[in-house]
């Protein structure tokens, strides 16, 4: 018992190490050139702008996955749901509090029908996406007509761009190792980091205690502790760089909000249990009493909610609707899950390590860039790395 | 005559069972030798040794064939000499034409290139010996399961066969097609064939047959020479039946209450031939506390049955009434029969009752989510106190409740099975099978939670090809063949001779 819960654990930390190490190998090819490029607080908080749409989406293409099917429209919904945005604020001027509530809807409503082809009329999900990812990026270009569409109001470009309470800051310094000389710290971002940290020790010490109690399967402590105090590090480095810019993106703020509500969704809600089932075994699933149809139909809504909400942010961060915007994208997000572990065949993924596959496709794009690495090899490394980590994950199982 | 086949001291073992023990097989050239036996009592498994589906070196034993010790590694060894095997279901790609199935593996071809004209002129001059008129490109998902089967053969003896082995060949196939097959049988006799034919329709070995050898739990009983004497069925039976029961039952104190559950003039058609009825008007009932067996051959329709009762599990256009207390049901989806006190435990677990990759406990909670949760959220030590309560309860034997379920012995399997539908709080179960697969001991165990269960004033239904199972656990067996209820008995009164008669009785009836 102890040996497997071990075994699962580690295969999670291995993701995790393999993202700090990439960040090390990253870190370490910029620190020559540019005094370590990657780290400095104006990269991290591009690396959040840039990757914000896959992580966002890959929560949904998780869920898609788990349950057995795959969505390849993603890329096309968000570059259709960015260029209405776009139309309505700039050519019909409508206020963009309800554009955004629209784009969320089409979005939503377009994973809706594509749910309904595949859950109610059986087609195959890669056959109805990839009609969908046509479609809409065929929708796209006629609705542009090849043109950028914006600029946008400044409250529309704050989704991708904005920082929360930017101006809050105070001179600190300077403090041997960490600032040379006094410089603006941003307190708001630096206290949620704070606060995040903290408030995760304790919500994993209580949990670990109270499962302790009811004599149910703990983590080992060391582990846990570990694995916390890694965390912690991560977050307080992450958000100590960021007060030092801009303070926090609002971006941040919406993937952490949505990676911790679908975290809990898949771990603690009779709906995401059935998702799982659903996707490990239908047949058992239905003969359980599942509605498996409503609930492929659900993840599919779902995914297009999300990715409507990436057109919006990626909309936002051009701050313009162009007829290119998410071009391909599905492919990145698809390869974060499957870099995160998650089962082709269905009923296996975890949330966590998604994000953390995403952020790892994130970190390679960004450091090789910065390494000056062609665009073209670029394709052939990810490619590679997608290679090696599921043969890592197939080679384990097989093993184990 | 001399003897092409003799199998001498075969023993088979899987992990747990004994599946052959020390059987004896003598087949003499151009005869056509019957097998039979009830299910699960070797024959299959007899035949995959011979044909070297399991491997030489898996059993102990020696296969003579042709007068030589014979060694198979695999099945293509032993086709290359010409014995081979057609399984109860059917091998052919459905999306292929007959000329391409027949030769499938054993293509016409020449460097990889197939002579398609050589193709066609071989399986037509095949098609002519099995009788067969169609085109040889005709798709086999077009032809009827009759004439597939008639591919099947073709197919054999294209591959230049001495000895064909046919298991269950006309289990799917109407009197006619039956007929058919059997004189085309006979006249490959004619011709100096061997056959050995496994099968359940003694009227059709009485029919075909030179010899017949029975199996029973494994072991060969008896070789019956039929020029000798005439065999009758219920000789046959006798053979196949005639076991002891000792202990493998646990004693039951059975009090039967006032009716629970009925199920009146119930209809089902096939989900996808519509029109072909599978379930034709059957009734049946439930007392508190009683157990119900449904005895029957394989392909009676009691799965069936009890997936069509069940939410409407399987086929289409149901009729019929169901009463559960004196009220009317609407099983008209899975969760609805689920939610009036329904559960059905499947017979294929690792294709329909579990979710193998995931834990013990989740799989014990997935029928009734809502009774560890809370506004949809789930209470894991309110799951972890559930799942924790029917390990102990059933005895399920895992490291832990978070081992997954993959991991598990099938008997364990078997009880996680069960624990969701006890968790459901059913007042009706249906079983399907509850203990194929998995060793003595946890069939006594599974025995003894069938009782429980009834103890509790329960209604149980239960689904087994193994006769003696029925016997002794339940107090009711109603007798079920070709989507009919042919019979209804007391357990008391009930033989497994008696059983097997009512179902053969039909059989005989129709020829």
């Amino acid at each position: 018992m102890r040996s497997e819960l071990w075994k699962d654990n580690l295969r999670d930390y291995g993701l995790l190490m393999s993202l700090l190490l990439i960040v090390c190998f990253f870190y370490y090819l910029t620190l020559d050139a540019d005094g370590g490029a990657l780290l400095r607080p104006v990269n991290i908080t591009n690396i959040i702008a840039q990757n914000s749409y896959v992580i966002i989406m890959a929560l949904g293409m998780l869920l898609v996955i788990v349950g057995g099917n795959i969505d390849l429209s993603v890329g096309s919904i968000v570059g259709f749901v960015g260029a209405v945005a776009g139309s309505l604020m700039v050519y019909a001027k409508w206020p963009y509090p309800i554009v955004m509530v629209l784009s969320l809807a089409i979005g939503a409503g377009i994973g809706a029908i594509q749910g309904l082809l595949v859950a109610y009329g059986r087609i195959p999900s890669f056959i109805v996406t990839l009609g969908g990812m046509l479609i809409f990026r065929g929708l796209t270009g006629n609705l542009l007509l090849g043109q950028f569409v914006g600029p946008f109001a400044r409250g529309f470009q704050d989704i991708a761009s904005g920082f929360v309470f930017p101006s809050f800051s105070v001179q600190i310094g300077p403090i041997p190792y960490l600032l040379d000389e006094a410089s603006p710290v941003n307190v708001i971002a630096l206290g949620l980091g704070v606060i995040g940290a903290l408030a995760m020790f304790v919500l994993s010490l209580r949990g670990w205690a109270r499962a302790r109690a009811g004599n149910m399967e703990s983590e080992p402590l060391p582990l846990l502790l570990f694995k916390n105090l890694v965390f912690a590090a991560i977050i307080l480095f992450i958000t100590w760089k960021l007060s030092r810019y801009k303070g926090l993106p609002v971006v941040l703020l919406i993937m952490a909000v949505l990676t911790l509500f679908y975290a809990f969704a898949t771990t603690r809600t009779v709906i995401g249990r059935r998702i799982y089932a659903l996707g490990g075994n239908r047949l058992a699933a239905q003969l359980s009493g599942v509605k498996t149809e409503r609930l492929i139909f659900l993840t599919f809504a779902n995914m297009g909610f999300l990715a409507g909400l990436a057109g919006l942010v990626v909309a936002a961060r051009l701050n313009s609707s162009t007829p290119s915007a998410g071009n391909s994208y599905e492919l990145d997000v698809i390869a974060a899950c499957f870099i995160g572990g998650v089962s082709a065949s269905g009923g296996v993924g975890k949330v966590l390590n998604v994000v953390i596959g995403a952020l790892f496709m994130g970190v390679m794009n960004n450091g090789m860039s910065l390494i000056g690495l062609g665009i073209f090899w670029q394709q052939v490394v990810k490619g590679l790395v997608l290679l090696a980590a599921v043969g890592v994950d197939v080679y384990q199982k097989r093993k184990g | 005559m001399a003897a092409i086949l003799e199998m001498r001291g075969i023993t088979k073992t899987f992990p747990g069972v004994t599946a052959l023990k020390d059987v004896n097989l003598v087949v003499e050239e151009g005869e056509i030798h019957a097998i039979c036996g009830e299910n699960g009592a070797g024959k299959s498994t007899l035949m995959k040794v011979l044909s070297g589906v399991h491997p030489f070196g898996t059993y102990s034993g020696d296969i003579v064939y042709k007068g030589e010790v014979r060694r198979f590694a695999s099945i293509g060894e032993s086709e290359h000499l010409g014995l081979v095997i057609i399984h109860q279901e059917l091998a052919l790609a459905p999306q292929l034409s007959i000329a391409e199935n027949i030769f499938l593996g054993n293509e016409t071809a020449a460097n990889g290139v197939i002579d398609w004209s050589e193709c066609f002129r071989r399986t037509r001059e095949l098609m002519g010996k099995v009788g067969l008129r169609e085109s040889p490109t005709t798709l086999i998902t077009n032809i009827g399961i009759g004439k597939q089967q008639l591919v099947e053969i073709a197919k054999a003896l294209a591959k230049d066969v001495k000895l064909l082995i046919l298991d269950e060949p006309t289990a799917s196939l109407n009197e006619a097609d039956s007929t058919a097959l059997l004189d085309l049988l006979l006249g490959f006799k004619q011709q100096g064939m061997t056959a050995i034919l496994i099968s359940h329709k003694l009227n059709e070995i009485a029919r075909v047959a030179d010899k017949i050898t029975i199996i029973r739990d494994g072991s060969t009983v008896e070789t019956l020479d039929c020029h000798k004497e005439p065999i009758s069925e219920g000789r046959i039976i006798k053979g196949m039946v005639g076991r002891e029961m000792t202990d493998r039952y646990p004693p039951r104190q059975s009090s039967v209450g006032e009716e629970l559950f009925r199920i009146e003039d119930w209809w089902v058609e096939h989900p996808l031939h519509s029109g072909r009825e599978v379930i034709k008007g059957v009734s049946l009932h439930v007392r508190r506390g009683e157990v119900v067996g449904i005895a029957g051959l394989m392909g009676a329709g009691r799965t069936e049955l009890a997936m069509s009762i069940f939410g409407r599990a399987y086929g289409r256009n149901i009729r019929g009434t169901a009463t559960l207390e004196g009220r009317k049901l609407d099983l008209s989806t899975i969760e609805k029969a689920i939610g009036q006190g329904l559960a059905y435990v499947t017979e294929d677990r690792k294709m329909l009752g579990l979710v193998l990759t995931e834990e013990v406990r989740t799989n014990i909670t997935l029928a009734n989510l809502g009774g560890v949760s809370e506004r949809g959220v789930i209470d894991n030590a309110k799951e972890v106190a559930v799942a924790t309560r029917y390990r102990q309860a059933l005895r399920i034997r895992t490291p832990s409740i978070y081992q997954r379920a993959i991991n598990l012995s099938g008997g364990n399997q078997q009880k996680v099975v069960l624990s969701k539908w006890l968790f459901t709080e059913p007042k009706v179960l249906i079983m399907d099978e509850p203990t194929r697969g998995i060793d003595v001991g946890a069939k006594y165990e599974i025995y003894g939670i069938i009782n429980e269960l009834a103890g509790q004033g329960k209604g149980v239904i239960v689904i087994s090809s193994e006769m003696p199972e029925l016997l002794g656990t339940c107090d009711r067996i109603y007798v079920m063949n070709e989507g009919r209820f042919v019979d209804e008995m007391p357990a008391k009164e009930a033989s497994q001779e008696k059983i097997m008669a009512s179902i053969m009785r039909q059989y005989g009836a129709k020829s």
